[in-house]
């Protein structure tokens, strides 16, 4: 019985494999939260770069600032850019408190690029890093779309390359090719047309340590939880030892 | 006791039977002294509804049931409010270790027969316990009002709507809106936090009391009752302390594990919390996958399964339904006097194990997509799930050779005239043809070997008193 389920699951392996097709290959990209520079230089690509557009509603900079280890006088100085103009003229004063919002409205987003722009507070999580990794690295010149540009890992994104000026721009050379099991693959190379600021190496670097940024954003706890775990799983060993010994004393005139 | 002390609980037993209350339920219940492993998930489904409640309170003091706000209020216990995430992730985890211990409890009824004479009601209070409990879990995933939580509440309510005739008033009725809505999410709160939980306490107590009356069964199914000297039973030790120190090893032991999950990994990899659920919920667009979470798989894996007639989906969410209903009525479908699996027939084992393997299978195939071969599995385990309560049936006496071949005629033929009536193309008939062999071979186990080889239907003989 055990024999045939394990014959009947693996010959089920392929259509599992297909079921879970479409999917595109993903780069992986190395997280490492106890790097503050990588974070800190994280942090400053998110906020010259994406919180324009995208806002991260659900977060604060002076937590932002607390856990990567800046001031708060740092991040008001040089992290927040837009006041809010809405009701005083000289501007209403930026405060550390505050909350990652953006003076783009969901509806002007959706004028703008042809959808709402989606809030990146949990981005990391419901995306994963791998994914983001790639996607902010596969963008290439598609005259056809309204930006210029296409994305291979996201295929008719509304989002232009806002990075174009560090990375350049791209074209994609699609070659098809036959596999080993007689399925044709096409496969994506990119090619550097015009060359940005970055080079390729210093790219990869950038969008480790904005990635890095965007997963300690979707979980600030994640800097506490494991080392909480670590004393929470050595003290109810301590409690183990002791409730096992008293439960031996106790139990000793059971036969 | 001080005089003192003994005079204050005078006092106070003469008002409220306080001491007789700790010697019935504690320090005179007695227990078998043979308690195993498995005993130790009844306390743990306790220690976890406590959890849930306590953690429950706190996150309701910053959670906000309105559709604009909840999704961002979660977030906002998650950075905001101190230890929110803490108790965020206690509550998260806590509801899938919930169903974690509840199963592993259940399959210890299962295996040492302790839903039987003169136990039926304590199963059937753990029954209902157990259907509160998937209403509590399916409404509180709607309430961080993610894309998960969204759409599986609106596969699951629709399925109300697959009732002929007044389905659509009926799934109306229970939304409050003709989408899941703000209305929805109000009503599931007020549903999560107060009504269910209420309901579930006041089960618990049901449960303990009924167990408190009849006492405890054990890994032997020995009536320690029976074998009294001074009105206690010999193979009996009272509660406390000794399972109260027991217990508590056991309790460390969960949290280790609980810890662990919770500490370093409290999505699970998704089983606990779902990547989706991270997306706030957005009624005009439908997610790839609806994946309830994995504690209500198996159930979903069989509403799938079967095909629908006239195309409705009622006959798979009467499936949906038998498959728990089924479970009510174990203590009278399995009429065996042998309670423990450690003294049942050979074939009986056989059954358990094929049970076991079938909820496991449904359970990872309702995580997959129903596409063509993976929906006719579910549709063949199916099947073996239901036929378990059959042949618990079957199995509840000494039949004769007869009877075992000609059950296995009924069997296949019922499962042949519902392929017939499944009907499809070529290549589904030819997919069922080989799939097919799945029940069928595990019927032709279970009741041809019974017919040939008398020694598989041939109980042990059970002890007079509890071993080891």
């Amino acid at each position: 019985m055990k024999n045939l389920i394990a014959t009947l699951l693996i010959s089920l392996a392929p259509s599992i494999v297909f079921a879970a097709g479409g999917n595109v290959h993903l780069d992986e990209v190395e997280i490492n939260l106890n790097n503050k520079a990588s974070l800190q230089r994280g942090a400053k690509l998110f906020v010259n770069y994406c919180l324009n557009c995208h806002a991260a509603s659900y977060m604060r900079y002076s937590r932002m600032a607390k856990d990567i280890g800046l001031t708060d006088e740092q991040v008001v100085e040089n992290m927040i850019f837009p006041a809010d103009f809405s009701k005083e003229k000289q501007g209403k004063p930026k405060k550390s408190g505050q909350l990652m919002t953006v003076a783009m409205s969901e509806d002007d987003g959706k004028q703008f690029f042809g959808t709402a722009v989606p809030d990146l507070s949990v981005v990391a999580r419901s995306r994963g890093a791998d994914w983001i990794y790639t996607y902010l690295k596969s963008f290439y010149i598609d005259e056809a779309r309204p930006f210029g540009v296409n994305n291979t890992t996201f295929p008719s994104v509304g989002m232009p390359h806002v990075l174009w000026e560090l990375e350049g721009l791209k074209k994609a050379v699609k070659t098809k090719t036959t596999d080993a099991d007689g399925h044709e693959v096409e496969t994506v190379v990119f090619e550097t047309v015009v060359p940005g600021s970055m080079s390729p190496v210093e790219y990869d670097n950038a969008m480790t340590d904005l990635v890095n940024y965007l997963v300690y954003m979707g979980e600030p706890a994640k800097l506490k939880r494991y080392t909480m775990g670590v004393y929470v799983l050595g003290f109810l060993f301590i409690l183990f030892v002791v409730s096992y010994a008293m439960k031996k004393e106790f139990w000793k005139d059971v036969h | 006791m001080t005089s003192k002390a003994q005079a204050f609980m005078n006092w106070v037993d003469a008002r409220f039977p306080a001491t007789k209350m700790w010697e019935d339920h504690m320090a005179k219940y007695y227990a078998p002294k043979n308690f195993n492993f498995w005993y130790f998930f009844g306390s743990l489904a306790l220690l976890i509804l406590v959890l849930q409640i306590v953690t429950g309170i706190f996150l309701t003091m910053n959670y906000k049931p309105d559709a604009d706000l909840a999704f961002a209020s979660v977030e906002y216990i998650m950075r905001d409010v101190d230890f929110g995430w803490l108790i965020r992730y206690m509550h998260s985890t806590g509801a899938s270790a919930f169903f974690v211990v509840v199963y592993l409890h259940m399959y210890r009824g299962l295996m040492y027969g302790s839903f039987k004479q003169p136990r039926e009601l304590i199963w059937l209070f753990g029954m209902l316990i157990y259907l509160a409990l998937m209403a509590e879990a399916f409404m509180g995933y709607l309430l961080p009002w993610g894309q998960m939580s969204y759409w599986g509440a609106q596969v699951i309510v629709n399925l109300f709507a697959a009732v002929p005739w007044v389905g659509e008033e009926l799934s109306v009725w229970i939304r409050g809106d003709y989408v899941v809505s703000d209305a929805t999410l109000n009503r599931f709160f007020a549903f999560h936090v107060i009504a269910v939980p209420f309901i579930l306490a006041g089960l618990v107590v049901a449960h303990i009391i009924a167990l408190h009356e009849v006492g405890s069964n054990n890994p032997d199914g020995v009536e320690i009752k029976k074998n009294k000297k001074d009105g206690i039973p010999v193979d009996g030790i009272p509660f406390h302390p000794y399972y109260s120190v027991k217990d508590i090893v056991g309790v460390v032991v969960f949290l280790m594990f609980f810890s662990a999950v919770l500490f370093f990994a409290p999505e699970l990899g998704g089983w606990f919390l779902e990547k989706d659920n991270f997306i706030p919920a957005n009624p005009l667009k439908t997610p790839e996958h609806i994946v309830p979470l994995w504690y209500f798989t198996p159930f979903y894996a069989i509403l799938r399964a079967i095909p629908p007639i006239w195309e409705s989906q009622f006959p798979g969410v009467i499936a949906m339904g038998m498959a728990i209903v089924f479970l009510f009525f174990l203590p009278w479908l399995d009429r065996h006097p042998v309670k423990s699996m450690r003294y049942r027939e050979p074939i009986f084992k056989v059954n358990m194990f094929i049970f076991i393997v079938s909820f496991i299978v449904l359970g990872w195939l309702g995580t997959q997509p129903a596409t063509g071969v993976l929906s006719e599995l579910a549709y063949r385990f199916s099947e073996l799930y239901f036929a378990f309560f059959i042949f618990l049936w079957i199995f509840s006496e000494q039949r004769s050779a007869k009877y075992y071949v000609t059950s296995f005629i009924v069997l296949v033929g019922t499962v042949v005239v519902l392929d017939i009536l499944r009907g499809g193309d070529a290549d589904k008939v030819a997919m069922m043809f080989k799939s097919g062999l799945i029940p069928v071979i595990c019927f032709a186990v279970l009741l041809i070997i019974p017919a040939k080889f008398k020694a598989s239907t041939q109980a042990k003989p059970v002890p007079e008193r509890v071993t080891g």
